[in-house]
Order: C-alpha cells, then sequence, then structure tokens
C-alpha cells in the first residue's frame, strides 16, 4: 500500500483485498474480553476533523486506540482555527508534535491531498472525507459489509455483483469513493439520481446511471441510500422534498421489490422520512448498524497497513537528518 | 518461527533432506505420546498451530491424540503477527487466521505448535497474544524442528527434531496442505555471497 489513503482509487484490487482481509481477522477482535492489540504502541493518530462527524471520528479513535495507538482529538470549534489560523499553519503544529498519522475531515475538497503533499508532515495522510471529493474508509466499510453479505465463500471480491446508489450523488463523497472501489472489487455499480443531482461528467464514471428507481431496484444486490446533503445545497435541485422522497426515496413497497437476498445499506446519518423510512431502515434487510461496527475494524487495517511497517518510502529519512525546513 | 513461507526454493534444488515424510510422521506421533504423558491424559488440553505451518501439525497431533486416547482435543490458531517485535523493521505484513476454539482457555493447558524454534521471539510474541485471550493454567510448547540459536530465555517442551545449524544456513519445512509435500530441509548460504551480510538477513 502507499503511504498516504487519499482517494479509494489510489487502492489496487491487491491493496483492497488485503483491506478487508485484514479487517475481517480484525472484527474478530470484538468478541474478545481484551480487545486490545499492541501493533501500533508509541503511534500518534491525530484526527483533525474540520467538519462535524460523529461516526467516522468515534470510529478512528476507537481503531486507533484498539490498535494502543495514542489519540489525539482536535476539533476546528474551540481551535485556533476558530481564530483564523491556516491549514498549513495546523499541519506544521501537528508536525512539531510528532504525528505519525493525520486523519482528515475538511470540507473542501482536496484538503488531504494538499496535506499529504505540501512537505508540511511527514506523517501518513487518512482521508476521512473531503467536501464533495471522496471518503476511501467509508468505501472500504461497504466493500466490507458487502463482501460479508455477498461476497463469494473465499472471501474474493464482488465479481459480477450489482449495487444501485441512490440519492444526492452530487454532494456525495461516499458515492463516488464507493463508485471507484466497487468497481476496482467487480462489482456493477449504478448510480440512480434526479438530473438536477447527478454530478457532472459522470460519463467518465466506471458506473452505469439511472433516473428511474424503480427500474433499478428488482436486479441489485444491494441499495445504497444517500443522505440528502442539504447543507451544501443552496437552490432548488428538486421542487419538495415530499416529491423527492415519492421519487427516490426507499420505503416499505419499493423495498418488496427487492430481490430476496438483497441488502439495504445506508452510511449515516439518515434522515429518516426522506431518503429511507422508518420500517426500511429497521427491517432485517437493513445493515446500516453493522456497517458502523465493520466500520472500527476497517479503520483498524487501514491504520495497522499504514502506519505499523518500515517506513520504506523515499521522501523519509530513516536517520533523523532534522533542520529541514518543516 | 515461520519458516520462510515465501522463496518457494525450488523443490528439486532445496538443499538437503533432513526430515522426509515418515520421519515428520514419527515425530508427531512420539510428540503426541509426549503430551498425553506430561499431561497424564488427554483431559483439559488445547492445541494452538502458530500459523501457517504451526495449524497443520497441531491437527496432525490432535489426530494421533484421537487415535491414541480416544478424546477429541479443540484446535485453533493463534496469529502472532501483532505482537511481534519487528513490526516496524519490515512492511506490514498480512494477517494471518486466530481462531480460538469455543470453550476458551481459561484453565486449560494450552499447548503451542509450531515448525521451527529459533530465535524465541515468535514464542514470546505468542505468549503476550495468549495473555490477552485469557488464562490458561499452564503453556507448553511443541516444535518440529529446533534449531537453537535463542535469542531469549525460551525453551521447547516437545521437540521432534533438534537440529544444530548455522546462522546463515536455512531450515525450510513443507507440509501437505500446505505445500506439494512433507519434508525438512537444510539449505546453505547463497555461493558467493559474504557470510557475515547474509547472517543478518536470513534471521529476521
Amino acid at each position: 500500500m502507499k503511504r498516504h489513503l487519499l482517494s479509494a482509487a489510489d487502492l489496487t484490487r491487491d491493496d483492497a483485498e488485503l483491506v478487508l482481509r485484514t479487517a475481517a481477522e480484525l472484527r474478530s477482535l470484538a468478541d474478545r474480553p481484551i480487545k486490545k492489540l499492541p501493533a501500533l504502541r508509541g503511534r500518534t493518530v491525530v484526527n483533525l476533523f474540520f467538519e462535524d462527524s460523529t461516526r467516522t471520528r468515534i470510529s478512528f479513535e476507537a481503531a486507533a486506540k484498539r490498535l494502543s495507538a495514542d489519540v489525539i482529538n482536535f476539533a476546528a470549534k474551540g481551535s485556533s482555527v476558530s481564530k483564523g489560523e491556516s491549514l498549513k499553519d495546523t499541519a506544521l503544529t501537528l508536525e512539531a508534535m510528532g504525528a505519525d498519522a493525520v486523519v482528515v475531515r475538511h470540507g473542501a475538497s482536496g484538503a488531504p491531498h494538499r496535506l499529504a503533499h505540501s512537505g508540511w508532515v511527514r506523517s501518513s495522510v487518512v482521508n476521512a472525507g473531503d467536501g464533495t471529493h471522496e471518503h476511501p474508509t467509508q468505501a472500504l466499510l461497504d466493500a466490507f459489509t458487502l463482501t460479508r453479505h455477498l461476497g463469494a465463500a473465499d472471501g474474493g471480491g464482488l465479481d459480477g455483483r450489482r449495487v444501485a446508489i441512490v440519492g444526492d450523488v452530487l454532494h456525495s463523497r461516499v458515492a463516488r469513493s464507493n463508485a471507484l472501489l466497487l468497481q476496482t472489487l467487480g462489482a456493477e455499480v449504478t448510480l440512480v439520481a434526479p438530473p438536477t443531482l447527478m454530478p457532472v461528467g459522470v460519463g467518465s464514471w466506471p458506473v452505469e446511471t439511472s433516473y428511474d428507481l424503480d427500474a433499478v431496484l428488482p436486479k441489485a444486490d444491494a441499495v445504497m441510500m444517500l443522505r440528502v446533503q442539504r447543507e451544501r445545497m443552496s437552490g432548488g435541485f428538486f421542487p419538495t422534498p415530499r416529491e423527492y422522497s415519492r421519487r427516490y426515496g426507499l420505503d416499505g413497497r419499493r423495498m418488496a421489490t427487492l430481490q430476496d437476498h438483497a441488502i439495504v445499506m445506508h452510511p449515516g446519518p439518515m434522515v429518516r422520512g426522506m431518503e429511507i423510512t422508518a420500517d426500511v431502515a429497521d427491517s432485517p434487510r437493513s445493515v446500516i448498524v453493522e456497517q458502523v461496527t465493520n466500520g472500527v475494524a476497517v479503520r483498524m487495517a487501514v491504520l495497522y497497513l499504514l502506519l505499523s511497517g518500515a517506513d520504506l518510502s523515499a521522501d523519509a529519512p530513516l536517520l533523523p537528518t532534522e533542520s529541514a525546513p518543516a | 518461527m515461520c519458516a520462510q513461507p515465501a522463496a518457494p526454493d525450488d523443490p528439486t534444488a532445496g538443499g538437503r533432506v533432513v526430515l522426509d515424510a515418515r520421519d515428520i510422521a514419527r515425530a508427531l506421533t512420539r510428540i503426541s505420546h509426549e503430551i498425553l504423558e506430561r499431561n497424564k491424559g488427554g483431559a483439559d488440553l488445547v492445541l494452538l498451530g502458530i500459523p501457517s505451518r504451526g495449524v497443520p501439525l497441531a491437527q496432525r497431533i490432535a489426530e494421533r491424540l484421537a487415535a491414541v486416547e480416544g478424546i477429541e482435543v479443540p484446535v485453533g490458531s493463534l496469529d502472532v503477527t501483532m505482537y511481534r517485535d519487528d513490526l516496524r523493521l519490515k512492511p506490514a505484513r498480512a494477517l494471518l487466521p486466530t481462531q480460538i476454539p469455543p470453550g476458551g482457555i481459561d484453565g486449560r493447558t494450552v499447548v503451542l505448535v509450531d515448525d521451527v524454534l529459533f530465535s524465541g521471539r515468535t514464542i514470546r510474541a505468542a505468549l503476550d497474544a495468549l495473555g490477552d485471550i485469557g488464562r490458561p493454567r499452564a503453556v507448553r510448547l511443541a516444535v518440529l524442528v529446533d534449531r537453537g540459536h535463542r535469542e531469549l530465555p525460551i525453551r521447547a517442551d516437545f521437540v521432534g527434531k533438534n537440529l544444530p545449524t548455522s546462522l546463515v544456513e536455512r531450515v525450510s519445512v513443507r507440509l501437505e496442505g500446505v505445500d506439494d509435500l512433507d519434508a525438512v530441509t537444510i539449505t546453505g548460504p547463497p555461493p558467493g555471497r559474504s557470510d557475515q551480510t547474509g547472517g543478518t538477513e536470513v534471521r529476521a
């Protein structure tokens, strides 16, 4: 694997399968009396969150702690960022404190990439969601959940499985990362959204697109519902919420048209009544709570694979030849 | 010690055979009897193989225990990758399966099974890993080959064969199930390579 995890596109099929296999071994840890492994003892993981998050931040924190790393949580609210500090100065502070990995969520697409390639920090950078760009660990945990339910018995990929990603694709970093990763793993992805919420240039993505949810559902092996991100919307993308949920929401009637083995996923946070009804969210087909459980194992796998080994990259000298201008 | 599973030093050119299939079978039969003798029967035994080749060895010992005493001894596997002391010296490694038998290990006698005992660091890691899983009444160690050169105060309770080696030699264990046949071979240092530098490579 590379030193950073910035995009689902960085992962080759071998990389992705290595993460999923490692996560499968680590998931059994949850059943042990002592849920801790010593692999990252003495390493420091900084959770750098410029945007709100519940699941992702807690999940990364639990993952790092279960691997015995020291965790520093940084939320932009209540930090010097609210006084006007730049990303660069924040990064230099982290570097001075000796962070081995920075898990970053930022409202601006590309912020993790900037952090990783600007030379401000030497640590590994993990993208925990940047703007409307990517959220690779979410895609990995979704792929992990999919392989557990639909994967070949030998733990292999998702070859030929059909996954429908439905809703606000335009603003969704989860959709983009999933489209890239699931395609790498051999699945066929169909994006379903109203024309106004389909990203520009979606024709170049490795996916099919549709505006008609009812036509896609009977063929799908899994349906991934996306939240309508109203905080990123400043205009009329659809006439009314009611009309949206009538055309693109998943309710009991639509769920009944799914195949028997098909599962329903949602990256969270859900808006019940909007993109998904409560009876669907709480139905036995829904694996939404399991996705959260799997998130910890997958993030442990990512941190372990990025951090535990020797640093063999050329740009990080093994000897402390410090004093280079940071 | 994991006998370097990579480098499939092609079986024909693969050095000197020190144990063939029948030798391995006899060694395992003796180890099985010794375990029963030491434990005064098969009660409360748990066999944990260290992946990858400790696991098939543990299964074979369990088969023999079943044949001799007529008891089903639980067999599992214990991956020690996360507990190694050289994690930061090499690229990140893939994890191997850990499978603890349903009865757990609390209050039982755990027999760790591995193919080659060398520096002792794998067993040190395994003891740490066991401590996170439960509290066995006792822990014993069974190995197919003890090649010496310990770096820690660790010894095996049951040894298939003591094999004096030099540090630059390589011991590789091949077992049916993982590999194509049963054999333990010793390979010398590659010709034309300085012994001093070769040694550290082989040991890691």
